[in-house]
């Protein structure tokens, strides 16, 4: 294929180099427009350098640049954000601990005081009782002891006004009394 | 005369003939392409540049991307000393890559088939660099002539083959350039011309070649661009960075 390929170039450049023999061989080499190409050759990439690198480059730096930036500031929001919102977690978890010990606390709190209240309560209430109770069997006591003397001072008294009624005389207390007393005495000996 | 290969490579003069003492400065159809090509170039990316949305639109993209390959050409190649070159570097492969694509379309004129066109660019781009190297380095840039490691014996013979091929960079670069271009267009040619001269019958081949070579002829005008802004870069960096 190769072969064809140069063949058949060879035998068309023969024919090309017959003709251009006619206008000179290679434009290339023909000098005439040489300084006109270098000429503009100069200016318009002159001008194509001086606007790229004025102009046209920075711009795109600048975006590029931008854009950079704009993506590590990005980045640097984000994995803040997300250390932020790990503290409140954090942060949520630890008032929430804080929340049910305090109340676990109060609970406890509450339940000590209430049985302290209860016990003084109890205390108070025992200690009344008691002094109730003793001043009762106090009373009891002294009654027991005053009763046998009240009722012989009674028992005088009746006797004495009994006799009086009957017999309309008046009879010595003293003499009664011993009397009474004799029989009670007789009564505690029986 | 349509028919020469080589008559797409002529250059006739547009308009008046305009002449600076002797020099005679016409605008010729070669002109006409290097002005299309720049203002190819700046309307594309001054339209590229406009734009400052975060999500870029395709011209934007295709500005942004086109800053980005070269700017990392430039890296690769010669490190970060070349950052101040890179307007330059951007405009040459620019201007060349649009001629180049611009010589693409039929009956149009391509600019960097002319040697003078290439080799005034390469002779630009050799002596600039030259005298970058020299500032850099002062004297010590001619260092870049001798080779380390190499046999004292063997030390004249190097630095002539050095110095041959030092001076040779502008006509090598120049030559690739335009021949590549040359070469390509005019096998295009020579294939339209067997599709028109072989005929209906015989002329399906050849215009399955020409089809084929135009691809291929496509791919060429990237290349070349890229071959000559790479090659400027690595001269750029000899300049630079000097490691013999």
């Amino acid at each position: 294929m190769k072969k064809i390929i140069i063949y058949l170039y060879a035998l068309f450049s023969f024919n090309c180099i017959a003709k251009s023999a006619e206008t000179g061989g290679m434009p290339q080499l023909n000098p005439e427009f040489w300084f006109s190409q270098i000429f503009w050759l100069t200016i318009t990439f002159g001008i194509l350098f001086i606007i790229l690198s004025k102009f046209i480059l920075p711009k795109i730096r600048n975006n590029l640049e931008t854009r950079k930036s704009q993506i590590m500031e990005n980045i640097e929001i984000a994995d803040n954000q997300k250390m932020k919102s790990e503290n409140n977690l954090k942060e949520y978890d630890k008032i929430i601990s804080d929340a049910k010990d305090t109340a676990k606390k109060t609970f406890n709190l509450a339940k000590e005081k209430i049985q302290l209240d209860l016990g003084k309560e109890r205390e108070k209430i025992e200690s009344e009782l008691n002094s109730e109770i003793h001043d009762a069997e106090n009373d009891i006591k002294d009654l027991k002891k005053s009763s046998p003397e009240k009722i012989s001072l009674i028992a005088v008294d009746t006797a004495a006004e009994i006799i009086q009624k009957l017999i309309g005389v008046e009879v010595n207390k003293s003499n009664v009394t011993a009397i009474v007393n004799e029989q009670v005495k007789l009564m505690k000996g029986k | 005369m349509a028919a020469n290969p080589m008559y797409q490579f002529n250059v006739y003069r547009i308009g008046p003939e305009i002449k600076i003492g002797e020099v005679d400065i016409s605008f010729t159809n070669a002109s006409l392409f290097m002005v299309i090509s720049t203002l190819a170039i700046l309307i594309v990316f001054n339209l590229g540049a406009k734009k400052k949305s975060l999500i870029p639109d395709k011209i934007q993209l295709l500005s942004e991307l086109s800053y980005s390959f070269v700017s990392k050409m430039i890296s690769d190649t010669a490190g970060a000393k070349a950052k101040p070159y890179f307007a330059f570097i951007f405009s040459l492969f620019m201007f060349v890559l649009f001629c180049n694509m611009f010589g693409m379309i039929p009956y149009s004129f391509t600019v960097t088939s002319h040697i003078i066109v290439t080799f005034v660019l390469a002779a630009f781009i050799f002596i600039g660099v030259t005298i970058i190297g020299f500032l850099k380095h002062g004297l010590g840039y001619l260092k870049l002539f001798v080779p380390s490691g190499v046999p004292i014996i063997l030390l004249p013979l190097i630095v002539v083959i050095e110095i041959i091929s030092y001076l040779s960079r502008p006509i090598s670069l120049s030559v690739r350039l335009f021949a590549n271009m040359m070469a390509g267009h005019t096998m295009m040619k020579v294939f339209g011309g067997f599709v028109v001269s072989l005929g209906l019958v015989g002329g399906w081949l050849p215009l399955g070649f020409s089809v084929a070579l135009t691809g291929l002829e496509i791919l060429v005008a990237f290349l070349q661009a890229y071959v000559f802004a790479i090659l400027t870069c690595i001269y750029l960096n000899d300049a630079l960075n000097l490691h013999h």
